[in-house]
C-alpha cells in the first residue's frame, strides 16, 4: 500500500481518520435503529409474561367472566374467538381467492372497469379499521337488523381482511409459470380446467401462507368489534347470531377496569391470545418452507 | 385466443374451436367476477354509510361550527360540536409516532439494505415483522401500564392517559412498517449505482446516504406516507393509554381524545339509532375517512413525481 502513496493522495483502503469516525458512528446509529424494536418486543413480552403468567390457568381459559378477579375467566371470549375464525376462514378463502382467480387469469387490463378494481382493492387496504366497524354498524347491526351478533362480527373482519388475502392469491397465482397454463392448454383444457387443475393446486402453498396470515390479522383486531358490539357481558357459549365477545376485546375490557388485578387479568389473556397468534404464525412458515416450490 | 379472425387465415385442419359454447366456463367467470364485485361494493358501502348519516348531521350542526369550534362536547347539555380537539389530539399522537418511526424505520432500511450481511438480514427481516403481528390491543396495555410508568420513572410528569406514551409506542409499532417498504425500495435500486460511486471512492455512510437513499426516495416517501396514515388510523392503542377526553392541547404529557378513539367510545355506548350522538360518530368517521384518503392520493402522487425508471 504505501508503495502507492507517491502516486497520488488517495490510498486505496485508507480513509482519512473523521471519515472513519463519521462512517463507525452512522453505523453504530443504523444499529439502533433496527435494535429499538426489539427491545421493545423484548421488553412487551417480558412484562406481558411476568404480569400475566401467574393468571394462565384453568380458571382463565374455562370459567366464564366474573365480577371477582380470581374467578373470573375467558371462555367465552376464546371460543368466539375460535368460532370467528372459523366463519372468516370460510367467507374469506373462496372471496379472496375468486378474486384473485378473477383478476389475474380472466380479467381484460385493458377494460376501465378491472383498473377500477385493482385502485380499489389497493384504497380498501388503507382504510382504517374502524371504519369497517362503522360500515358494520350502520348496515348489519342497525340497517339489516342483524343485531349485535357473532355472524356480523364475522363478515365485517372477512371484508377487513378481504385486500390482504387477494393479493396474497394474486402473488401466488402469479407465480404459477406460464408454461403450466399452456401445457394444459395444448392438451385441450378449457380455462376453467386449467385453472382448476393446474393453476390453483400449485398455488395453494402461498394462497395457504398468504390467508393463515391474514387471519391471525383479524384475530388480533379489537377496535371494529367494538362498533359491531363485541363488548357485552357475555356469559354463556357463543353462538353464530347470538351475542357475542372476542378475546382482544375480553383484553380490552379488563384493561379499561380500575382494578389492578383485572389489568393482570388482561396480561393473561395477552398471553393466550399471542399463543394463538404464534401457533397461526408459525403454521404459515412451515407451509411456506415445506411446499414451497422453485420453478 | 378467440379473437383470431378465421376468415383472414387458411382454415386449419382440425378446428381449434369447441363445436358448442361451453355456458358452465361463463357461468364460473360470472362468479368469480361477482367475488371480485364484493370489494366493490365494500367501497360503496363505506362510502354511503358514511356519507348519509353524515348529511343528516351537518343539517343539525353548521358545518363550519363543526370545523372550527374548539369544544368537543356532544353529549353535554349544551352541547358543542368543535372537532378541533379531536384534530388536534389525532395530529398530535401522530406526529409523536412519526418522530419515532420515520429516522428509526429508515436507519434499519439502510442498514437491512446496505450493512447487515445476506443471512443477517434473512434472520432479521421476518423477525422485525414480529412487531407488526402484535395486536394492538397489546401495545395498549404495554403502553398504559409499563411505558406510562416508565416515563413517569424518569421524571417526566405524565398523567395516566397521555398523548406521549400512547404516541411512541405506536411509534415503534409502526417502525416495521416504514424499514419493510422503504427496504424494499433501496434493494430496488441497481448495483451499478452503487459500484460506481464505491469506484469513485465513496464509503459506505456516502453510498448510502447520497445514492441509496436518493434513489429509493419514491418509495421511502410512501413508507413514510403510509405510516402517518396507519397512525392517524389506529385506534386501541390511544384509546387505552392516551384516554378519551378532548382537549384542545398540544402537551403531550396530557390526556387527549383522537377521532379513532371518540367513535369507538362512543360506539360502545349504546347511543339510539338516529340521535344526533349517534350521527356524531359517522361525521367524525367521515372526517377520519376523509384524512386517510388524502394521504393515500397524496403519496400515489409523490410516488409518481419522484419515480426514477431504471432497466
Amino acid at each position: 500500500m504505501s508503495a502507492n502513496a507517491g502516486l497520488g493522495g488517495a490510498v486505496l483502503g485508507s480513509r482519512s481518520r473523521g471519515e472513519r469516525v463519521r462512517g463507525g458512528a452512522f453505523r453504530a446509529l443504523l444499529l439502533f435503529s433496527i435494535t429499538i424494536g426489539f427491545v421493545l418486543l423484548g421488553t412487551l413480552l417480558f412484562d406481558v409474561l411476568r404480569k400475566g403468567l401467574p393468571y394462565v390457568d384453568g380458571i382463565l381459559l374455562t370459567e366464564p367472566p366474573s365480577a371477582s378477579p380470581d374467578r373470573a375467566g375467558a371462555r367465552p371470549a376464546i371460543l368466539g374467538t375460535i368460532y370467528l375464525m372459523g366463519l372468516l376462514l370460510l367467507m374469506t378463502v373462496p372471496l379472496g381467492v375468486g378474486t384473485a382467480i378473477y383478476l389475474e387469469e380472466y380479467a381484460n387490463r385493458e377494460r376501465w372497469y378491472n383498473r377500477v378494481l385493482e385502485v380499489n382493492i389497493q384504497n380498501l387496504s388503507a382504510v382504517p379499521s374502524i371504519v369497517y366497524g362503522i360500515l358494520g354498524l350502520a348496515f348489519l347491526v342497525r340497517g339489516l337488523g342483524l343485531g349485535r351478533v357473532l355472524l356480523a362480527g364475522a363478515m365485517i373482519l372477512t371484508l377487513l381482511v378481504l385486500p390482504t388475502v387477494i393479493v396474497a392469491g394474486r402473488e401466488a397465482i402469479r407465480a404459477v409459470p406460464d408454461s403450466i397454463r399452456q401445457g394444459a392448454y395444448a392438451l385441450g383444457a378449457t380455462k376453467w380446467q386449467v385453472v382448476w387443475r393446474q393453476v390453483l393446486p400449485a398455488a395453494i402453498p402461498g394462497i395457504a401462507t398468504g390467508s393463515i396470515l391474514a387471519l391471525a390479522r383479524a384475530v388480533g383486531e379489537t377496535a371494529p368489534l367494538l362498533l359491531v358490539g363485541a363488548l357485552t357481558y357475555v356469559a354463556t357459549d357463543p353462538s353464530i347470531l347470538g351475542s357475542f365477545t372476542a378475546l382482544p376485546v375480553q383484553i380490552f375490557q379488563w384493561i379499561a377496569r380500575p382494578q389492578d388485578e383485572f389489568r393482570l387479568l388482561a396480561a393473561g389473556a395477552i398471553i393466550v391470545l399471542l399463543a394463538i397468534l404464534l401457533v397461526m404464525n408459525s403454521f404459515a412458515i412451515w407451509l411456506r418452507y415445506r411446499y414451497q416450490k422453485r420453478w | 385466443m378467440a379473437t383470431h379472425d378465421s376468415a383472414v387465415r387458411p382454415q386449419p385442419l382440425i378446428r381449434l374451436r369447441a363445436d358448442r359454447r361451453r355456458w358452465g366456463e361463463d357461468v364460473i367467470k360470472v362468479v368469480l367476477g361477482l367475488c371480485a364485485l364484493v370489494s366493490v361494493a365494500t367501497t360503496v358501502g363505506i362510502v354511503v354509510a358514511l356519507l348519509q348519516p353524515s348529511i343528516e348531521f351537518f343539517r343539525a350542526v353548521s358545518i363550519v361550527d363543526f370545523f372550527s369550534g374548539t369544544t368537543w362536547a356532544p353529549l353535554f347539555t349544551p352541547s358543542s360540536f368543535g372537532v378541533l380537539p379531536l384534530i388536534v389530539g389525532t395530529l398530535s399522537v401522530t406526529a409523536w409516532a412519526c418522530l419515532v418511526c420515520m429516522p428509526f424505520g429508515l436507519g434499519a432500511a439502510i442498514y437491512l439494505s446496505e450493512y447487515a450481511r445476506p443471512r443477517v438480514r434473512a434472520i432479521l427481516k421476518p423477525a422485525l415483522e414480529l412487531l407488526a403481528g402484535i395486536p394492538t390491543v397489546v401495545f395498549g396495555f404495554f403502553a398504559l401500564t409499563f411505558f406510562t410508568p416508565l416515563l413517569r420513572d424518569i421524571g417526566i410528569e405524565v398523567g395516566t392517559f397521555n398523548v406521549l406514551s400512547a404516541g411512541l409506542v405506536m411509534g415503534v409499532m409502526l417502525i416495521p412498517t416504514v424499514a419493510s417498504i422503504s427496504e424494499d425500495a433501496m434493494v430496488a435500486v441497481p448495483q451499478d449505482l452503487r459500484d460506481g460511486a464505491y469506484g469513485l471512492g465513496a464509503s459506505r455512510l456516502q453510498v448510502s446516504t447520497r445514492i441509496v437513499v436518493p434513489a429509493a426516495v419514491s418509495g421511502i416517501v410512501a413508507s413514510f406516507v403510509l405510516a402517518i396514515s396507519r397512525a392517524i388510523g389506529e385506534t386501541m392503542i390511544v384509546l387505552i393509554a392516551a384516554g378519551t377526553l378532548p382537549q384542545l392541547t398540544l402537551d403531550p404529557r396530557e390526556t387527549s381524545e383522537t377521532m379513532t378513539a371518540f367513535i369507538a367510545a362512543t360506539g360502545i355506548g349504546d347511543v339510539a339509532t338516529g340521535s344526533i350522538e349517534y350521527k356524531t360518530i359517522f361525521a367524525v368517521g367521515l372526517t377520519l375517512f376523509c384524512f386517510t384518503l388524502v394521504m393515500n392520493v397524496f403519496a400515489i402522487r409523490l410516488v409518481r413525481k419522484y419515480r426514477e425508471i431504471y432497466e
